[in-house]
């Protein structure tokens, strides 16, 4: 497995192991999502964080069953309603590292409203998206991200609609961190995680994640030669325009890495004024004090 | 105006943007500040500018349940108002309006009319709100009451706006009331003074600081009539209390952020209206899968779609029974006044948080968007509060099970953030670990297990909540059935039909879910003459009756023309069915709005 890290390993008091969930994935034989799973354990691992202070949030699709697969609470919620339900989590308990997974349909889809407002917001999350171009849990139907020309078993002659773009979608939403993935690039894309992680800010990382069953078109045969890594180049994650020319580009260059990161604006959680002090909403005591009680009193009279 | 009781109402109609909110208001806290008791409702549309508004503010020195019969004083700021609602003024009452621009209709007899000339009394004055300022004065005349208490109370709502500011409206408001004493005769019995000061609040106010006292921390929220003030409560107050308030990107988003920020620990609530409250419902029932305790409140208007945005009725009975779908457990609710709504949201939170389940509460435009004086000793903003049963310590070798199969079906929840206890909550069907058995294989015997642990936790939930007490004489000729809102304007009737020499008595429900079968059911079998009043078409609570309990009825009374019901329109029903005309009235609504 090329997920592991063995200096890691000698540093930290923790394994990947210990981010295995109860049960084993049940995902196809070679589906992108295992090297997804396994890179986020190994990025938890190398920033020596422990399963409880992690909360996955995931919708419903074959990567949102994600949670069930890694050790830390987690929350398997309505489909395509991860990010809101991670919004109202982080905002309760800003102490916990907060990720949503999905895939392409949860989030870009039925999901795409929250997906705006969450970048928008800037909410202090990270957001894998696991995106195989397919629906592939109700067995193969076209994907807001599915190519222009795909047959699915809804768009039997070829779908007639173009793809949705997450990477400049994000962008142009306000995300301050967005990133593009391939589920067999793990080395790479635990780095991305450990940086998204870190970023405070609404954190995106769209992964190629290759659905060996029910989309034959974009495979990992279809990705290897085309990927090219924007680490590799001399790439600049302030330059937004740079980030979405490079991002729109799908030909003989696809890119990974990330395409932008912009630290000069706040996260949600930090320009909430009652966030500031007292810690934790949800651990605040219930109920109010003599003096707000009166305070409301007095503004009725 | 009776004689044994100060009851006098005011309504003051003319277009949106025509400025009522501002007397309007300042006269209901002129009079609870009095010590007098209030009940305000604000018929009006869909529309920021133009319309029809009219705002009726009933004034009494005793508890008064809805906003009564009759109107004592019109003040018309358009032609409109004086041709729609001249008919509704009784003798002995009073037509104020601006003769420059209003041509006074043909009163009832021994009405009073009271011209004003406004340019003249405002120096010409192109303030188009300065008619206004001129009726408050003339109105504080009528009443009775010293022009000081007006001067008192422009100078504090235009404090912020500067002495001249302050100084022209003071000066205006004292033209009118000068004008009114030359001109105009003042009520005999003026208005009276109250023991104390009472306090003033809306439906949703109450709501809000029932959740604020509940302990609240996250209210979300997208914004729709009648519930938006829910919203703007919190807004208000959310850095003096503490609480996080989102306005999110539509209502499903609220309900999914409610569910997070209440599994990590905090209560957390949310309000809207049906057409948002059905975008919610598959939260809801996630709710209740993952067991988190949430509130949500639907304030209903009148349908279905869009329907009558700014008119009342009690329409969504049926979409709370059933919101989301599957077979499962919640806690609905239909407070009977603004006073019961701020009691109920923490009462609520406890058997939610309890009963790990979502509940919801059925209020409705009259309640929400009505305006009540209330004795502030009765607003306890420190209620009992009891979070359920919460670990909150790292603990052995034995492992956490989230889903616990226990024999009460209640499960201890351990808080996210909590080492030891790491756990996955899921809407997919799951085993007492929270692991997936949707997945898995058909389990038959883990998925009964689990359906009935979850239905378990709300067996007995029945005795907690308060069984429906018969009020009135056992004995009555009739019993009036009602739910929710119609508590005040039944209580009303009851008493009118009394005086009329009618014996009814009233069984007002309160906690739909669970429901009190046995209780209902004793009341009601010994009842004479039962008459189920609702502010629907179809009978929706008359329907859920007949499921819970087998029972018919013998009568109906529905209104669904958007108003509510005012007292005598129950009091003529329930004359009617006894004289054996009909055994379904709907009364027709005599205020055109």
């Amino acid at each position: 497995m090329d997920g592991i890290d063995t200096r890691a390993l000698v540093s930290a008091p923790t394994t990947a192991n210990e981010f295995k969930g109860r049960v084993d994935p049940d995902w196809c034989a070679g589906c992108g999502d295992f090297g997804v799973l396994n890179s986020l354990r190994k990025a938890c691992l190398d920033l020596d964080l422990k399963p409880h202070e992690i909360l996955t949030v995931s919708g419903i699709g074959c990567s949102s069953n994600f949670p069930g697969f890694f050790n830390s609470y987690g929350m398997h919620t309505l489909h395509g309603r991860a990010l809101a339900v991670a919004t109202g989590a982080k905002m309760a308990n800003q102490n916990l590292t907060v990720i949503a997974t999905g895939g392409d349909g949860d989030g870009y889809g039925i999901g795409g409203n929250h997906f705006t407002h969450t970048a928008r917001r800037n909410v202090d999350l990270t957001y894998i998206v696991m995106d195989n171009e397919i629906y592939g849990l109700t067995t193969g139907q076209v994907s807001p991200t599915s190519n222009h020309d795909m047959k699915t078993k809804s768009t039997p002659f070829g779908s007639v609609e173009f793809p949705f773009n997450p990477v400049t979608s994000a962008i142009m939403n306000g995300a301050t961190f967005v990133a593009r993935g391939f589920s067999s690039d793990t080395k790479h894309l635990s780095m991305l995680m450990k940086k998204a992680i870190e970023h405070r800010g609404f954190s995106l990382i769209s992964v190629f994640s290759p659905c060996i069953t029910f989309n034959h078109d974009n495979s990992v045969q279809f990705f290897k030669p085309r990927i090219r890594r924007l680490e590799d180049e001399n790439h600049d994650t302030n330059d937004w325009k740079a980030a979405c020319e490079k991002a729109m580009l799908w030909g003989d260059t696809i890119y990974t890495g990330l395409f932008l990161q912009a630290n000069d604006r706040p996260a949600l959680g930090q320009q909430e004024p009652v966030l500031q002090k007292g810690g934790a909403l949800a651990h605040r005591s219930l109920g109010l004090c003599d003096e707000q009680s009166q305070k409301v009193i007095n503004g009725m009279m | 105006m009776s004689t044994d009781q100060f009851d006098l109402s005011i309504a003051i109609g003319g277009a949106a943007g025509q400025g009522i909110a501002t007397p309007g208001g300042m006269l209901a806290q002129i009079i609870t500040r009095r010590g007098l008791h209030l009940n305000a409702y604000n018929a009006y549309q869909s529309i920021v500018r133009g319309g029809h508004i009219f705002l009726t503010i009933r004034i009494s020195d005793q508890k008064i349940e809805t906003h009564g019969d009759q109107l004592d004083v019109l003040v018309c700021l358009n032609q409109d108002t004086m041709d729609r609602h001249l008919d509704l003024i009784g003798p002995g009452g009073h037509v104020i309006f601006n003769s420059d621009k209003i041509k006074a209709g043909k009163p009832k007899p021994s009405v009073q009319l009271c011209p004003l000339p406004v340019a003249e009394l405002s120096n010409k004055s192109r303030n188009k709100v300065i008619q206004n300022t001129i009726a408050l004065g003339v109105i504080t005349y009528l009443l009775g009451l010293d022009f000081k208490v007006l001067e008192t109370a422009l100078t504090e709502r235009f404090k912020s706006k500067g002495k001249s500011v302050i100084d022209e409206n003071v000066n205006t408001a004292r033209t009118g009331y000068k004008y009114a004493e030359e001109n105009f005769d003042a009520y005999a019995q003026p208005v009276p003074q109250g023991p104390k000061p009472l306090a003033l609040w809306t439906g949703n106010d109450a709501l809000a600081m029932g959740g604020a006292a509940a302990g609240v921390k996250f209210y979300a929220a997208y914004p729709m009539s009648p519930s938006t003030g829910v919203l703007h409560w919190m807004a208000r107050h959310a850095r003096d209390l503490d609480i996080l308030v989102r306005q999110a990107e539509d209502e499903i988003a609220v309900a999914n952020m409610v569910i997070g920020a209440a599994h990590v620990g905090c209560r957390a609530m949310c309000a809207t209206s049906g057409g948002g409250f059905a975008l919610m419902t598959e939260a809801i029932g996630a709710a209740a899968m993952m067991e988190i305790p949430v509130v949500y409140i639907n304030v209903q208007r009148a349908g279905p779609s869009t329907g009558v945005p700014t008119k009342t009725e009690q329409g969504d009975l049926w979409q709370a029974l059933g919101a989301s779908q599957g077979d499962f457990e919640r806690i609905i609710v239909a407070p009977q006044d603004a006073l019961d709504a701020f009691n109920t949201i923490p009462e609520l939170f406890n058997y939610c948080d309890k009963y790990q389940c979502p509940g919801i509460v059925i209020s409705d435009l009259l309640i929400s968007e009505g305006t009540f004086s209330a004795d502030p000793d009765d607003i306890n903003l420190q209620p009992h509060i009891d979070h359920g049963e919460i670990i909150t310590s790292a603990k052995g070798k034995e492992e956490y099970l989230r889903y616990k199969d226990t024999e009460s079906g209640i499960s201890p929840r351990a808080l996210p953030g909590l080492e030891g206890h790491v756990h996955i909550v899921a809407t997919d069907e799951h085993d007492q670990d929270g692991v997936l058995i949707s997945d898995e294989f058909t389990n038959p015997i883990k998925r009964r297990k689990m359906v009935e642990k979850r239905a378990r936790k709300l067996k007995n939930a029945v005795k907690e909540v308060a069984p429906p007490k018969l009020e009135g004489s056992a004995n009555a000729e009739v019993t009036l059935i009602g739910w929710g809102s119609t508590y005040g304007v039944i209580k009303e009737a009851v008493t009118q039909l009394a005086a009329k020499g009618v014996t009814v008595n009233h069984l007002p429900i309160k906690w739909i879910v669970p429901f009190h079968v046995e209780a209902v059911t004793e009341i009601l079998s010994n009842a004479k003459r039962t008459i189920i009043v609702e502010n629907n078409y179809s009978g929706q609570f008359y329907r859920y009756l007949r499921s819970e309990t087998g029972l018919s009825v013998d009568g109906h009374i529905r209104k669904y023309d958007g108003e509510p019901f005012a007292p005598h329109h129950i009091v003529d029903a329930v004359q009617d069915q006894l004289a054996g005309k009909t055994d379904h009235s709907v009364p027709t609504q005599e205020i055109m709005v």
